[in-house]
């Protein structure tokens, strides 16, 4: 009968000791999330009331302080109107970057400031912003599309790396067959490659989308702070992150909690976003 | 090009070059009374000469100096060792070589009398022209099997063609249809293999091309539906001019009229199947025919 020699006490007590390691730094990675949705929950359900979602804040020092309503729609329409800026158009690149540029001169440039873009702090964009459009005065001071503008640069760099890994992903053979039935190129991206891809695509833009929402720097001194609801493009507009911004730093114990019940909002909004991705990811044919 | 030429009587098949921007010229070859050869060819099909055809990839050369006739409505084996470049040569035939970054081709590719590669040749129209079958299976995966075959036909801009007569009649052709005719709305992907690759046959075919370019396409496959794409390139040599690349040698003997040997990016020899496993006249082709390498 053959005989192997079992396994070594040193291997036996490396790997435990290794296997430990790593428990150990997943938990304290996953500590501060916990204990940051267990303070927003244990702070902010307390402000949450049908009063909170259907009121404007009033502004007055004392008496009531007033709900969200307004902070609510302008995030929607801030950030529907700078998806609608950035996503078309980082797809776009993508597409470009993919199945045209490939390994070409002006593709490696556009691909670098992409990714010189990407990691540009948030608050650069406002004061970018602030600057182009604000201090020029072009169509008014503040306004809430110049927020979504400032937005929509944001998004712009995730939207398109994120979909440049996507169409990555679609295989060559398929573009192959189609150019080899005599498609020409616009027609294989459009019918082959832009379908196979959406799953992704859609999910790569929504978790830019739900990046943008919580973003305070570039509306502070874009699209500003108001207190009423409105839809006027061209008007300030309130957002979440500028709400809790304001409300945090008031000295009103009521304004503050006002402050938590908003963060839980935005904090919500963003997971069902998450989770809008995920379940078009999982439908995807390619992941 | 006189229009006449294409619609001449079937006596005398055309010589006339297809272009390959209209329409295939349906050149019917009546068959005569009480005749019965199977293989007779149904629709004439158009011959396709090499001329000092070499391709490259980079600084390497895969395809060296090759002059190569493909007769119309036979099947022309290509066979050799892996890294040979039969594929590259296949692939250069409707121009797919060049779609590869740094890849290019000189020389001359004649579809009957237009070279493929002449200034003014529409790529796209080029590969309308000659089809082509993958190794691989390649459905579209969001596309139904219906959408599969019509894709040909609405990718390439095809009008006036009544789409769901044309999608049967390619299924039928490829041998799928009696398989799939009751579900034609569910996804191609969900097919056995062998079934995804008459797939992609139907869908070559839907199109019309003149010249067939199979890059093993059984090689992916089980035996038995091997068995059914051999039988079905036995078929379509009734329509349509057959280059088969294949690893499989007994695949070559069953169904090519003629082989090519390539050895290291040259054609060794070219000759009817017969004499290619018999009595080949080069040394290396029987060495190779014999399983002595490669």
């Amino acid at each position: 009968m053959t005989t192997l020699p079992a396994v070594s006490a040193r291997r036996r007590i490396t790997d435990r000791f290794m296997r430990s390691l790593m428990l150990v730094l997943t938990i304290v990675a996953i500590v501060p999330l916990i204990l940051i949705l267990y303070y927003l929950i244990r702070e902010g359900i307390g402000a949450w009331n049908a009063d909170f979602f259907t009121t404007d804040p009033t502004g007055r020092f004392l008496g009531d302080p007033g709900g969200i309503k307004s902070a609510i729609w302008g995030t929607i329409v801030m950030v529907a109107l700078a998806s609608l800026i950035a996503i078309p158009i980082g797809v776009g690149v993508a597409l470009y970057l993919v199945e045209f540029g490939k390994q070409g001169t002006f593709a490696k440039i556009v691909r670098y400031f992409v990714d010189v873009m990407t990691g540009v702090p948030s608050v650069v964009f406002g004061l970018f912003i602030y600057i182009v459009l604000v201090v020029t005065k072009v169509g008014g001071t503040f306004a809430a599309w110049k927020g979504s503008v400032a937005l929509s640069l944001l998004m712009l760099p995730v939207v398109v790396r994120s979909s440049e890994v996507v169409l990555n992903l679609v295989p060559d053979s398929l573009r192959e067959g189609a150019l080899a039935l005599g498609a020409p190129r616009w027609r294989v991206t459009f019918r082959v490659v832009l379908p196979s891809a959406l799953p992704g695509l859609v999910t790569g833009s929504l978790l830019a989308v739900a990046r943008a929402a919580g973003e305070t720097a570039p509306l502070l001194f874009t699209a500003a702070f108001v207190f009423g609801t409105q839809f006027d493009l061209s008007q300030r507009m309130n957002s979440l992150p500028l709400q809790i911004f304001n409300d945090v730093s008031q000295a009103q114990d009521r304004l503050v909690q006002r402050a938590w019940g908003a963060a839980l909002t935005l904090v919500v909004l963003v997971l069902i976003l998450s989770l809008v991705a995920r379940l078009v990811q999982r439908r995807s044919r390619l992941a | 090009m006189n229009p006449e030429d294409v619609t001449s009587p079937p006596s005398a098949p055309s010589s006339a070059a297809p272009d390959p921007a209209t329409p295939r010229a349906e050149t019917r070859r009546l068959e005569v009374g009480g005749a019965r050869d199977e293989e007779a060819p149904i629709v004439q099909g158009h011959a396709v000469t090499l001329r000092g055809l070499n391709a490259y990839y980079g600084e390497t050369h895969a395809v060296k100096d090759v002059n190569l006739d493909y007769a119309a409505n036979r099947v022309t084996a290509m066979i050799g060792p892996s890294g040979c470049g039969k594929s590259t040569l296949v692939r250069c035939i409707n121009r797919m070589h060049e779609e590869i970054p740094g890849a290019r081709a000189t020389g001359e590719v004649n579809l009957d009398d237009l070279d493929l590669y002449s200034d003014g040749v529409d790529v796209v129209s080029v590969r309308r022209a000659v089809g082509m079958v993958f190794q691989k299976p390649n459905p579209f995966p969001t596309m139904s099997i219906y959408d599969n075959v019509a894709a040909g036909l609405r990718l390439s801009g095809t009008r006036g063609v009544n789409v769901k007569e044309r999608v049967e009649s390619s299924l039928k052709g490829a041998g799928l249809w009696e398989e799939v005719k009751d579900r034609m709305g569910q996804p191609g992907i969900g097919l056995s293999g062998g079934q995804q690759q008459r797939l992609c046959i139907a869908r070559t075919i839907a199109v019309e091309p003149e010249v067939i370019l199979m890059d093993e396409p059984a090689s992916a496959l089980d035996p038995i539906s091997t068995l059914k794409i051999e039988e079905l390139i036995l078929e379509l040599k009734r329509r349509y001019t057959i280059v088969l690349v294949t690893h499989n040698m007994q695949q070559a003997a069953r169904v090519a009229d003629t082989t090519a040997f390539m050895l290291n990016g040259e054609l060794v020899e070219h000759a009817s199947t017969e004499k290619i496993f018999s009595n080949p006249d080069d040394e290396r082709t029987e060495q190779y025919v014999t399983g002595k390498f490669g």
